[in-house]
Formats: structure tokens, sequence, C-alpha cells
């Protein structure tokens, strides 16, 4: 005889089940609209779009008429690889130190170096500005790179972190009762094992680059233009409807790097760690 | 763990093993000397001159700020917005991690794929979005109007309300990627026993789930809340001019009225009240997974 439901489960299933939903459909409804908004063909923008054409994308790609974006966005594409190729580097080996420190001295440099994660960003970016022009340094791509810098790294130490603990300590003991060097142990054993790790910290620190606002907020100049901040001064004044395709071509390219690197490294089960 | 890595043989980069593991995380050490810690300092020494054209030293911008009751507000909006924030992304997020935990794997995955999307989507875009939805002949009011809910378009533009559903969503993976780490971790079992013995599912899920998850259920509350409190182009754009949170005084003081001192004031006020919540939210989800764990 099949079991009764009682009030108890089907309320719970009610209730956490529309909840769920709406959740899905608040997380991922704002990303389709914009991304169909972005094939409008009106001067306006507006859901559902009207018509359909790419004169939005079209006119991004004018190198004359939307020369200031593409300064910007060289820019940024520019920091990005710049500061998350040196987060990955630093990171690599700091999280290859921190890993063999045990006890409160470790934790504590754990602490210190993730503290960008949750530190309001905001208060660092103007930090940043003040230490770098009171010091006599005009605005630079490379003091952005530097700021970046500190705000990516702490996602290439929890990635590389998260590897090397489930690194199997008895393999990197084989390999030396074997003969093996430690020079040699790291490059055939130990690299090789942590290797997805490193490139999806070093994917993470070069997207967390590209959209972050609170450092670049601070340090760009009108020179050194950074897209999400161009992207701000669009919505801002008379609402571009380039914003849009500038959106959607960001949405496209998040999403197939994400295809990739989910691929190559198993990305989403080590965000979620 | 910690002792068996210890004695493995020290990985090396270059030629010469270095001697001391705090050896290899040196580079990142200074790196951050310069960057981090020292600009952070400077903060702290700017928010001491007395002048905008910093001259002299003096406590001059620190009684100007405490003595004056429309800043308190400010921090107090500030916090009460990172809040509020938490809550929503925990109401919606938390049934959404349930239903995760239950989940098949290939279901999993998929839904992993969904929260992390919107996640490496810009910040700015997201905003964006949230523009077109709330607008005046947004998604909402078309939705609203065309039922027949209301006879006017709703103003959700320039209200808290509005920000607060813009930052629901912008700032729910960051809540999710913790939790759904624990979830995953839960043993199945503990549901099973928990029903066995005449459970309902609500009992289950206060008496069982939720004390199990409250560790990662309190990480993702501190990005949230750490994020949300400073995300200044989503309190401008969907916030607009009239709600005046921390971060826009910070904007205002520094880059249109150049009053630096002032500035670095309030952005350590920021930091200050920001790290004292997150300090007693870290506290309660120790205790609540202590409970448990301990």
């Amino acid at each position: 005889m099949a079991r009764r439901h009682t009030v108890g489960e089907l309320s719970y299933g009610l209730v956490i089940g529309t909840l769920a939903v709406f959740a899905l459909i608040i997380l991922v409804g704002p990303i389709l609209i914009v991304l169909a908004t972005s094939f409008t063909d009106s001067r306006s923008i507006r859901f559902p779009p009207q018509g359909f054409s790419f004169r939005w994308y079209e006119l991004l790609l004018d190198e004359v008429r939307s020369r200031q974006i593409h300064r910007a966005a060289g820019n940024t594409l520019h920091v990005a690889v710049m500061s998350a190729g040196l987060a990955t580097l630093l990171g690599t080996a700091a999280a290859l130190g921190l890993s063999r420190i045990a006890g409160r001295g470790g934790r504590l440099a754990d602490a210190f170096f993730l503290s960008p994660l949750v530190l309001p960003g905001l208060a660092f970016g103007l930090a940043a500005l003040m230490y770098f022009t009171l010091l006599g340094f005009r605005p630079s791509l490379e003091l952005i790179i530097a700021g970046h810098l500190v705000v990516v790294t702490p996602f290439v130490l929890r990635t590389v972190g998260a590897s090397l603990s489930q690194l199997d300590p008895s393999l990197l003991d084989a390999s030396r009762s074997l003969g093996a060097g430690p020079v040699h142990t790291f490059r055939r054993v130990t690299l090789p094992l942590i290797a997805p790790g490193i490139a999806a910290g070093g994917f993470l620190a070069f997207m967390a680059s590209v959209d972050n606002v609170p450092v670049s907020l601070f340090l760009s100049s009108a020179r050194t233009d950074m897209l999400p901040i161009r992207m701000w001064g669009m919505m801002e004044s008379t609402l571009d409807v380039r914003v849009a395709a500038v959106s959607g071509t960001l949405i496209l390219a998040a999403f197939l790097l994400m295809l990739v690197m989910e691929r190559l490294t198993g990305l989403t089960r080590r965000m979620r760690g | 763990m910690g002792v068996a890595i210890a004695a493995a043989p020290a990985p090396s980069l270059g030629l010469s093993a270095p001697r001391s593991p705090w050896a290899l995380a040196a580079p990142l050490g200074l790196a951050y000397a310069a960057f981090f810690v020292a600009p952070l300092l400077m903060l702290i020494a700017v928010s001491f001159y007395a002048d905008e054209r910093m001259t002299r030293f003096g406590l001059e911008q620190w009684q100007r700020f405490l003595f004056d009751a429309f800043h308190w507000k400010v921090i107090a909006d500030t916090l009460l917005l990172g809040l509020k924030a938490v809550a929503a992304t925990v109401v919606l997020g938390f049934p959404l991690a349930l239903v995760y935990r239950a989940a098949s794997p290939a279901w999993q995955r998929v839904l992993l794929f969904i929260v992390v999307m919107p996640l490496l989507t810009s910040v700015v875009v997201r905003t964006f979005a949230w523009i077109v939805i709330l607008g005046r002949e947004g998604v909402v009011n078309q939705l609203v109007l065309g039922l027949g809910l209301a006879a006017e378009p709703l103003r959700l533009l320039q209200t808290e309300l509005g920000l607060v559903i813009s930052l629901t969503q912008i700032e729910m993976p960051l809540l999710l990627l913790p939790l759904l780490s624990v979830m995953s971790r839960i043993d199945p079992n503990l549901m099973d026993a928990s029903a066995s013995l005449g459970a309902s599912p609500w009992r289950t899920l206060f008496r069982v789930i939720l004390p199990l998850a409250a560790p990662g259920l309190a990480a993702g509350c501190l990005l949230v809340f750490a994020s949300a409190t400073t995300a200044f182009i989503s309190q401008s754009v969907i916030g607009g001019g009239r709600l005046v949170y921390l971060p826009a005084m910070i904007w205002q003081q520094a880059m249109v009225a150049a009053h630096w001192p002032f500035a670095a004031t309030i952005a350590i006020a920021l930091l200050l009240s920001v790290s004292a919540v997150l300090a007693v939210i870290a506290h309660a989800g120790r205790v609540a997974g202590g409970r448990v764990h301990g």
C-alpha cells in the first residue's frame, strides 16, 4: 500500500520547490534577458527586444565610433593577463609553502593572504590610489596590475591549496624512495597532479580581474580606462544600447571559456570546493 | 596531513631547494607588503590629516565623521543593506541548495553550472540586466500592468527594494558555492534515519540539515555581506542618488570633492563596521557548527 503523504511532506515540497525554482529563475533570467536585448533592432533597451539585428554589435566593432570601448577592452585584457599571470606564479609558490606550514603560524598566514576576499574592496581601492599618488606615481596600467594582483591572488591560493590538500603524500614518498630528487619529484609528480588546480585558479583570477570594479574605479584614468568603469559611465549617462552588446559579448565569452575550463579542469567542482 | 606533507621533500622551482616553506611564500608576502599592507597603513595615516590639503595632523576628520548623526545613519543603512541582501539570498539560496543535495549527480552538475555562470558574468553586466528588468518599461512592470495587478508602473529603480532584489541575484552565487560544498558532504543516511524515526521533513531540515550546513552557510553569508556592502556600481546605478551608502560617500569625497582625509576616514569606517559584522557572522557559524561537530 502506498504511503500517504503528510501535510508536512506536501508543504515542505511545495515551499522548498517553489523557492528553489524562483532562485533558478532569478539567477539565470537576467543573463538571458540581457543577451536577448542585445540583438534588438531598436534604439531603446527593452525586453522583449523589437526586431532582430546585429546593428549594435556592428557599431561596437566600428573602430572609429567605438574607439574608447576598444581601448578600455584592450587595457582590461592586458591587466587581466598580467595580474592573473603574476598571481598564478606567486600564488602557486605561496600555496606550496603554506601547505607545509602547520599550526597557528600557517593558519594566520592563510587568513592574511585570503583577506582581500572579504575586505571591502572600495576601501582598498582608495588606499591604493592614495598610496601610489603620494609616492609620486602617475596613473598607469602597471599600478592597476599591482592593485588587481592583491585582489585576484586569493582565487589561486584557494584552488591550488585545495589540490595540494588532496595530494597523496605516499606518492611523494614513493618518488623519493625510488631515488628521485626534490626537483624531479616536483616536476614529475606534484606539478602534474596540481596542474588542473593551478589552471582553474589562474582562470578565476583572470575573470576576477576582468570583472574588478573597486580597484579600477580609483586607479583608472582617462588614458588607462577599464571596461567595467567605461560601461558604468555608459549606463549612467545616456543608456547606450552598446552596453547591451558589450554585455552580450562578455556573457558569451564567459560561457565559452567556462565550458572549456570545465572540460580541462573540472572548474565548477573546484569552485564548489 | 600537515605533518605528512612536511615530511615530503621540498618542492623547488629553482636549482637550490628553499630551506623553509616560508621562503616559497616570501615573494607573495613581499608583494602583499608593498601593494596591500602599505596602502592600508597609508589610508589610516591620511585619515589623521586635519585639513584637505594635508598640511598638518589632527583628529578633525574623525570628529567631523563621528559627531554627525547623518554619518551614523549611513553606516546603519549600509550594514542593513548588507543584512537584507544576506537574508534574501539565504531565503532563495538555501532551498536551491536543498534541491541540489537531493539531486542526481548529473543534475548537480547542471545546477552547479547555473550557479557559477552568473558569477563569471561581470557585476556590471548583472547590474545592467536589472535596469532592463526593473525600469519603468521593464519586464516586471510589463507583467504587472499586463496582468492588471497595478494601474500604474511600479517604481522599482532608485528604491531600496529594487536594489535588494538586484543584489539577491548579483550575490547569490557567493552564498551558494560554500553552501553546496557542505550540502554535498552531508551523509544522506542521516536524512533517512531522521525520517524513519518519524521526523517531518521540516523537523529534519531544522534539526539535522541546518546545523550540519551551518559552517558553509556562514561562509556564504560572509561573502555576500562583504560584497553587497561594497557594491558601489550596483548601489549607485540601481539605488540612485537619493539612497546614500558608505561606498558612494567615499567615492564622492575622494573623486568629486577631492577631500582625501575625509574619504580615508569614511573608508576606514566602512572597513571597521563591515569587519565587525563579519566577525559576528563567523562566530555564529562556529557556534552553530560547534554544537554538532564538537
